[in-house]
């Protein structure tokens, strides 16, 4: 078994998977981790993201092996003010790209906690959202950084 | 002549002749309380609608406008969306419709459920219901000890009522939630933080597609086991995998379309609207608002311009996806069960059925959340693709996805657009003459129960193939091609005439806004063409034709309010949804890079008139993300198709939409009518922001671009022109 942290919690997969893309694994029946999505599986999207040790990864297209002994985080186990903030501020519409942003605004609040507006959109730019609510997470994200 | 009835009675009058409004359409045809409204015995409300969350907000809503109408906190109110044989058949959740035809059956039950539980409080309090109060379903009366909740008062009996006619609603005077901010989604939470949407749904089985290069190819040849535990399922040229294992399902996918060959078997017409397809085009010019055929009038006009858009498509972020599972034993009931985050699950049952060769009565469906669909997209075909691997093993739920590949590949298109304005000016440079030709293939192809074929993909591909449906002209008003033709000036002399071609290279169907995006793009664009010819400001040139429109003269002056004006390089777009429902202006501002030729939208201010608000920060979203999305489809968007006619644009490079770094910041004004009914507004901006960022380019670079998409190639063109 490959062994790593998921969520802050002890995790594993067989090592057959090492090769599958991680966001099988993350939504396969034993793990069940559903909020990364599947948008494109060509790094183009950006709903697949998570964090690998803290780093915006493409699970569509990562391989599993590569987060061994590493800590993947998805939008699940982010309790924290972003998620909130975005929540709150019903920062989406049909909500599939929601995931994706709450990861990538994640990773960049944790390392500036309070970012422009246009610091917001560069890190959030691969992130695609077709509902057009990217004003709206920006106002919200916008927000959050100023308080 | 005969006489006419007076309106009142034509209307339904009480005794003393008041108008009587008769009762919203859907709860006229069933107007059984209990289906609509019921008091569980938890401290819950249930209410249930045939309308579906798409995103737009509705569940949300429809739970505050019940909450306002019972008195009850809005988080007692549980909504139970769309499901077969569950939820009230109230049609396809489309035409920005959900909150006046859903929302006004709900208030209208709420308004008697709370009528009949004050009766009995009434009965039991012994006090006359004109002193009763009621607090979050608590019922008290002033000098009385004993209180009464509507928990405590209901029975089969209340389940059962029928509701004979219309009673009295809250005056909107009184409202505590409809029309004020504060009420955070429903379905939001759930969607960042667990399972939420129909790719989410646990199965046994995972399906993927192994789809022909395109709708015209058929299988030549295939020759390849799938290994155990999987399975294929080959029937004429529809092919698909299953697997426990969605990876492997992926992977065995991938093995199988490397072995397929396949032929082209049909070609495939033109894919532009050119003059010959324009010749070809039957005429309808519009007559009381409806298409008739015949002959349109010629006028003679001075001023005249040509507006195009290309293909786009909706580019759902999620591909398609269903859970099917069809049981096994010739006894079971349903046959089939499926979940789907089809617009229509009642439409989509009935085809699947007769495709299937089953009793309509032996299919379930249940409306599961996708993703934003924005129109008719995938979602139906994708269920027919899970019923049809589902069907090949019984017994076993089956959740079936799309590919990215697939989804831009075989979604039906939002269609292409021509249209062709003219205009004559009079001496005080008043337009005296106006005209309107557009012409396009069907924006209406969803799977219907009545329609001829079976418009559902994957039909036409199989063994015994099951034909679509000829496309037909939609002579219904406001609808498809015509969708907002008509102007909302008051012109003294127009001809407005749809031209319907029949031959679609591919298959099209409705994308958000149907023909109004092409038509008002085309209209508000002439109009500020036609205030430069006469020397005036765009608004004031709108302002002398807009007549006896108040409701559109204030939605006018409030984006102007709020944006400070038109100077600088800023443009401005003014509609009435369909003519009748979400009152929108839009001022763009851009800046238009001298050596890139890149447009960057800086700001837009919308104003809208959608009559009573319910819900200020859903209908913010709505006309915010319907005004980006337009953005995205005329600064980007444009299908390609290759030499064998299938589409070449298959992902997000190919086919690029906007980004977060391009969008603009917006403010949004709502004028609010408590006093009038709600109208829908999901798809009022796409056309007032398509003109104001043309109008706005022309602002900033004296480039009148009439093409879609503005991409920097076009303004070179035009440029150069």
């Amino acid at each position: 078994m490959i062994a790593f942290r998921l969520d802050g919690r002890a995790a594993q997969f067989s090592q057959d998977q090492r090769d599958t893309p991680l966001i099988y694994v993350l939504r396969d029946d034993g793990l069940r981790e559903m909020t990364p999505k599947f948008g494109c599986g060509l790094e183009q999207c950006g709903a697949c993201r998570v964090l690998v040790d803290g780093s915006p990864e493409y699970a569509c297209t990562l391989p599993a092996g590569a987060v061994a002994n590493r800590h993947v985080e998805t939008s699940a186990g982010m309790d924290g003010a972003v998620r909130r903030a975005l929540i709150d501020a019903n920062a989406t519409q049909c909500g599939y790209c929601l995931p994706g942003i709450v990861v990538a605004a994640e990773a960049l609040f944790r390392v500036d906690p309070h970012p422009t507006r246009d610091r917001i959109a560069e890190a959030l730019d691969a992130q695609l959202c077709r509902c057009g609510s990217q004003p709206r997470v920006l106002r919200a994200l916008t927000a959050l950084a100023g308080s | 002549m005969p006489l006419r009835q007076p309106a009142a009675r034509a209307a339904g009058a009480d005794r003393v002749g008041r108008l009587v409004r008769p009762l919203p359409a859907g709860l006229a045809a069933l107007p059984s309380l209990g289906r609509w409204i019921r008091v569980a015995d938890d401290g819950r409300v249930v209410a249930l609608t045939g309308k579906v969350e798409i995103g737009q907000g509705l569940l949300t809503a429809l739970r505050t406008i019940v909450a306002e109408e019972l008195d009850v906190e809005p988080g007692r109110v549980q909504v139970v969306s769309a499901h077969t044989g569950r939820t009230p058949d109230e049609g396809t959740t489309a035409g920005s419709m959900s909150i006046e035809t859903s929302g006004a059956n709900l208030r209208q039950a709420s308004a008697w459920a709370r009528r009949l539980l004050l009766e009995r409080a009434s009965n039991r309090l012994g006090v006359p219901v004109a002193r009763l109060d009621v607090a979050d379903g608590e019922i008290t009366a002033p000098g009385v000890n004993e209180r009464v909740d509507y928990w405590q008062l209901i029975d089969a009996a209340f389940l059962d009522f029928e509701i004979p006619k219309r009673t009295p609603e809250k005056s909107p005077a009184e409202y505590r939630w409809v029309g004020h901010a504060g009420q955070r989604r429903v379905d939001v939470e759930a969607k960042a933080t667990a399972a939420a949407f129909v790719h989410d749904a646990p199965a046994e089985l995972h399906a993927r597609l192994v789809r022909p290069p395109s709708v015209n190819h058929r299988l030549a040849e295939l020759d390849i086991r799938v290994a155990s535990p999987g399975t294929l399922v080959v029937d004429g040229s529809f092919v698909a995998v299953a697997h426990p294992k969605e990876s492997e399902a992926v992977r065995w996918a991938e093995r199988v379309a490397a072995k397929a060959h396949w032929r082209l078997a049909f070609g495939s017409p033109r894919a532009e609207i050119d003059e010959q397809r324009r010749a070809g085009a039957e005429a309808f010019p519009i007559r009381d608002g409806r298409p008739v055929r015949g002959p349109r009038q010629e006028m003679p006009t001075t001023f005249r311009a040509t507006y195009s858009r290309p293909f786009l498509m909706h580019a759902s972020l999620g591909p398609s996806a269903a859970t099917a599972l069809w049981r096994a034993g010739h006894a079971s009931t349903p046959r089939l069960v499926i979940e789907s985050a089809s617009q229509g699950i009642e439409s989509l049952r009935g085809v699947i059925a007769r495709a299937m060769a089953l009793d309509v009565d032996h299919i379930e469906i249940r409306h599961v959340a996708g993703a934003g669909c924005y129109g008719h997209n995938g979602a139906d075909d994708a269920a027919f693709d899970a019923a049809l691997v589902a069907r090949a093993v019984p017994g076993r739920t089956v959740l079936l996805k799309w590919s990215r590949e697939d989804e831009h590949g075989f979604e039906p298109l939002g269609p292409p657009m021509h249209v062709e304005m003219g205009a004559e000016l009079d001496a005080r440079d008043r337009v005296e003459a106006w005209t309107h030709d557009v012409y396009g293939f069907t924006h209406v192809s969803r799977p219907s129960p009545r329609a001829a074929g079976v418009d559902l993909l994957s039909a036409r591909l199989l063994g015994q193939p099951l034909e679509p449906s000829t496309p037909r002209p939609a002579l219904a008003p406001e609808v498809g091609i015509h969708r907002n033709a008509l102007p909302i000036y008051a012109f003294p002399a127009q001809e407005v005439t749809k031209h319907f071609i029949a031959d679609a290279p591919v298959r099209t169907s409705a994308l958000r806004g149907l023909g109004a995006q092409g038509n008002v793009f085309a209209i508000e664009s002439f109009m500020d063409e036609l205030a430069l010819e006469a020397g005036v400001s765009p608004d004031d040139f709108r302002r002398r034709h807009l007549g006896r429109d108040a409701r559109a003269v204030a939605v006018l002056d409030a984006a102007l309010a709020a944006s400070g004006g038109l100077a600088g390089n800023r443009g401005m777009g003014l509609a009435r949804y369909k003519n009748r429902q979400c009152c929108a202006a839009v001022v763009a501002e851009v800046a238009v890079d001298d050596s890139t030729a890149e447009i960057r939208v800086a700001k837009l201010w919308i104003a809208a008139d959608a009559g009573r608000v319910i819900d200020p920060d859903g209908l913010r979203n709505q006309l915010e993300g319907g005004a980006i999305q337009a953005l995205s489809w005329c600064l980007k968007e444009a299908v390609a198709f290759d030499a064998q006619g299938a589409v070449a644009t298959r992902d997000w490079e190919s086919y690029p939409i906007l980004r977060f770094s391009e969008v603009p910041t917006v403010e949004t004004v709502l004028v609010d009518h408590p006093e009038l009914d709600p109208v829908g507004a999901g798809e009022a901006t796409v056309g007032p922001t398509s003109a104001a960022l043309a109008n706005a380019v022309f602002a900033a670079t004296g480039l009148r671009v009439r093409d879609l998409p503005m991409t920097p190639e076009r303004l070179r063109q035009v440029a150069a022109s």
